[in-house]
């Protein structure tokens, strides 16, 4: 059964980037366009992998994280943000609220599939 | 794979993005200051760049940067938002909005395109960061091919490792995928299995690895966990550890939080609405024919039959609504520039204005709302350049300096409207008067009322030489406002009172998929002619009707000669009556000019679901589509502006051949 994948960001454009690079690469993946509607939608489901972008409206990546870490079901799930190159303290905030590692925009779908694969197994 | 198939995507939510931008900035330009206002922009800017990225629009990035870590100070409060700093960013975005659409159009812009903004902005940047930094350098696991390497590395995972999901066997698996590795484990810290913590560190590994990667590729397979283990890397004759701390945080601005709720969505194709409309529309036609057979059958005994029905047109008509709805947009969507627009042209003839919005959550057809930004633009134009005075003359006149343009949306009986009010000095009833006089359009002014009067400024080629000037004078009058609003299925009317001010008013359909449609009879034949294009229906005397040498048929319509056009003989129906006074006359306003229908008789009111005639079949001079009717009878919708266009060619036609 092919593994599944929660994309959440308010971009569209990366969602969708997101979505076909992993659905291509053979996971299932679903996506939420902010942190509030990807915390509803982790609760209602389960995921293997989740990957989060950090500045959204109506919660932010790194608060979803926290939320996510304080379910049991997603204790150890492997979480993915997604950040810019400029932007190393979020990486470190993401770090701390839990994060398993990052992405760094812009991204090359075989570079996405990569660091997946390294948590995901 | 090919990332230019989402550039659309990109382009499209780039352009979202910038209203976004554009109405927050206004908001705040008004005195709406809020701290998330500030939030969400820098959040779209960020996206903006963010996306930019991937399809390699370096302009964007470079100009998105520098605005986004301007925008970061002021959201951070280290910078104050004072009125220049505002004109600064609002200009920016203006910047921005130009490189996207040049980059979406692969245009190349110089280089000095947006120096200015750029130096606007660097003002008010601390120095830190002038220029983006480079983009993700190329992975640094790039082989070095030749010497083989061995490395000792001593790795031992601390209980957070396993906190954040991290999981060692992946990174070992990793590890093993750069060369050979010889594995031991070190269980020495195990504790009795009753002490055990599930994620507790416990164990450590350490690995001989022979490869012919460099030092920074094995660091990289630990990328994600420097922090929350112990490592060194231990080269063949040289130690080299503990060198892989990452920096200290650059930024440690607190998350952005609101408790606002949003509703989640889903984007959907509009060819598939569409799809789903016109199956709602063929539902609702089958239930007209159902419920008409089952009537009779009803009667006859069958009385759950009459329930079901009646059932079945309760869920078909609220499967229409909801359908509709989805359609529906608030008009928010054409709203959103008009704040942008009264702010540039009150700047450009000085005026004070303020702008109030009501009922923008009004939800209409989408079709609707994007023919409804040209006539809106105008009429806003239009209120700002003449509509209100300058401000000695309001103070004159006891009004505050600042004048007040009112705009807003919302349901009435079936239909929306949208009304645009100002304060100004109201339509100038003499001069419209000698204006409609001069053109030939009235006779005598003093036999209509001012509001007739005000009618007349819809009248193609109706514009007083005083309402000329680079604002609103651009060639375009009220006529094609009137005619915009028509092609949707509107009507238009201007209400003015002198010196309190003018009100127009648009009268919109809900939706294009149904209309008010008038059934009239030819011979045999029904036709429909759409409601908002009728203004009445008469039945003529013998001596209103006339013939003129070279236009045809007219009809006296008081005083007024107006063209006569005979539906039968535009189609060649063999009609019931011969003559109009015998039948009845609609009298039609279509795009270009008022006419007169001759018909056999009005059958009665209906909406009808509009079915294209291009797809189901060719399209056909004067009729515009179809539709089937309740005893399933397919019914052609007439086009007034076509049928006028019909009947010239066929008048020159016939005049030919005499």
């Amino acid at each position: 059964m092919s593994k599944t994948v929660l994309a959440v960001d308010d971009s569209k454009t990366m969602r969708d980037m997101v979505s076909f690079a992993l659905t291509e690469a053979g996971f299932a993946v679903t996506t939420a366009d902010d942190g509030a509607h990807g915390l509803k939608v982790a609760q209602e489901g389960t995921f293997d992998v989740i990957i989060t972008d950090i500045n959204m409206p109506n919660m932010d990546g790194i608060t979803l994280i926290g939320h996510l870490r304080g379910l049991s079901q997603y204790q150890s799930t492997p979480i993915l943000i997604l950040t810019t190159e400029s932007e190393q303290g979020k990486r470190d905030q993401g770090k701390n609220a839990g994060a398993t590692g990052w992405i760094v925009k812009p991204f090359n779908p075989e570079k996405l599939i990569q660091v997946v694969n390294k948590v995901a197994a | 794979m090919d990332m230019q198939s989402f550039r659309k995507t990109y382009f499209e939510e780039c352009h979202e993005r910038l209203q976004e931008i554009e109405t927050l900035l206004l908001s705040l330009e008004s005195g709406d200051y809020q701290d998330e206002h500030l939030h969400a922009i820098f959040r779209a800017v960020h996206s903006i760049k963010g996306g930019a990225g991937a399809f390699g629009c370096d302009h964007i990035v470079s100009f998105a940067h520098i605005f986004e870590t301007v925008l970061d100070s002021v959201r951070d409060h280290r910078l104050a938002l004072d009125p220049e700093l505002m004109e600064v960013l609002v200009t920016s975005s203006d910047v921005l909005a130009a490189i996207v659409g040049a980059a979406e159009q692969d245009q190349i812009l110089t280089e000095t395109f947006d120096a200015k903004a750029k130096a606007d902005l660097s003002q008010y940047m601390d120095g830190a960061e002038h220029a983006p930094l480079p983009a993700a350098q190329a992975s640094s696991s790039d082989a070095k091919k030749g010497t083989s390497r061995t490395y000792t590395i001593v790795f031992k995972p601390h209980s957070r490792l396993y906190e954040k999901a991290n999981e060692p066997l992946l990174l070992l698996r990793e590890l093993g995928g750069l060369g050979e590795m010889i594995l031991s484990v070190n269980v020495d810290a195990l504790p009795d299995l009753s002490a055990m913590d599930a994620v507790g560190g416990y164990l450590s590994w350490t690995i001989t690895l022979t490869t012919t990667h460099h030092k920074d590729a094995i660091t990289e397979v630990f990328e994600f966990v420097l922090d929350d283990c112990d490592l060194t890397i231990t080269e063949t004759d040289r130690t080299v550890a503990g060198e892989m701390k990452p920096t200290p945080p650059l930024d440690a601005s607190p998350a952005i939080e609101t408790g606002e709720a949003k509703v989640s969505s889903i984007r959907v194709d509009l060819d598939k609405i569409d799809r789903l409309v016109n199956m709602v529309g063929e539902l609702v036609i089958t239930h007209a024919m159902l419920s008409q057979q089952a009537e009779k059958l009803a009667r006859d005994g069958y009385p759950h039959l009459a329930r079901g029905i009646e059932e079945l047109s309760t869920h078909t008509r609220e499967l229409q609504d909801h359908v509709m709805a989805i359609r529906a947009q608030p008009v928010r969507m054409a709203f959103a520039r008009i704040p942008r627009l009264v702010r540039d042209v009150s700047k450009d003839v000085s005026k004070q204005i303020k702008l109030i919005m009501t009922g923008e959550e009004t939800e209409v057809d989408k079709t609707v709302i994007e023919n409804l930004a040209d006539p809106l633009t105008h009429l806003i134009r239009n209120a700002i350049d003449h509509g209100i005075e300058d401000a000695e003359t309001r103070k004159a006149a006891g009004k505050p300096a600042e004048g007040t343009i009112s705009l807003s949306a919302g349901h009435r009986s079936g239909r929306i409207l949208i009304e645009i009010r100002d304060d100004g000095a109201g339509l100038n009833t003499k001069k419209i008067a000698e204006k409609a006089k001069e053109r030939g359009l009235i006779e005598n002014p003093d036999l209509m009322s001012p509001d007739e009067l005000h009618q007349l400024i819809f009248n193609p080629g109706f514009s007083t030489a005083e309402q000329i000037s680079n604002i609103s004078g651009r060639g375009v009058g009220m006529d094609v406002v009137k005619r915009n609003i028509q092609s949707i299925g509107g009507k238009v009317y201007v209400k003015s009172e002198a010196g309190v001010g003018a009100r127009f008013v648009l009268s919109l359909p809900l939706t294009l998929a149904v209309m008010d449609g008038m059934i009239v009879r030819v011979g045999s034949q029904k036709l429909i002619l759409p409601i908002s294009n009728i203004l009445e229906s008469l039945r003529p005397r013998r001596q209103d009707i006339s013939t003129i040498t070279e236009g045809g048929e007219v009809l006296d319509l008081r005083d007024h000669y107006i063209p006569l056009l005979r539906l039968n003989r535009l189609f060649n129906i063999p009609a019931r009556y011969d003559e109009p006074w015998q039948g009845l006359v609609l009298i039609v306003e279509s795009e270009q000019t008022t006419f007169a229908l001759f018909v056999d008789e009005l059958v009665g009111k209906q909406q009808v679901v509009i079915k294209s005639l291009e797809e189901n079949y060719d399209p056909v001079e004067g009729i515009s589509s179809a539709t089937i009717l309740g005893d399933g009878s397919v019914a052609l919708i007439l086009d007034p502006a076509s049928l006028y266009d019909l009947h010239t060619k066929q008048g020159d036609s016939l005049a030919f051949a005499a």
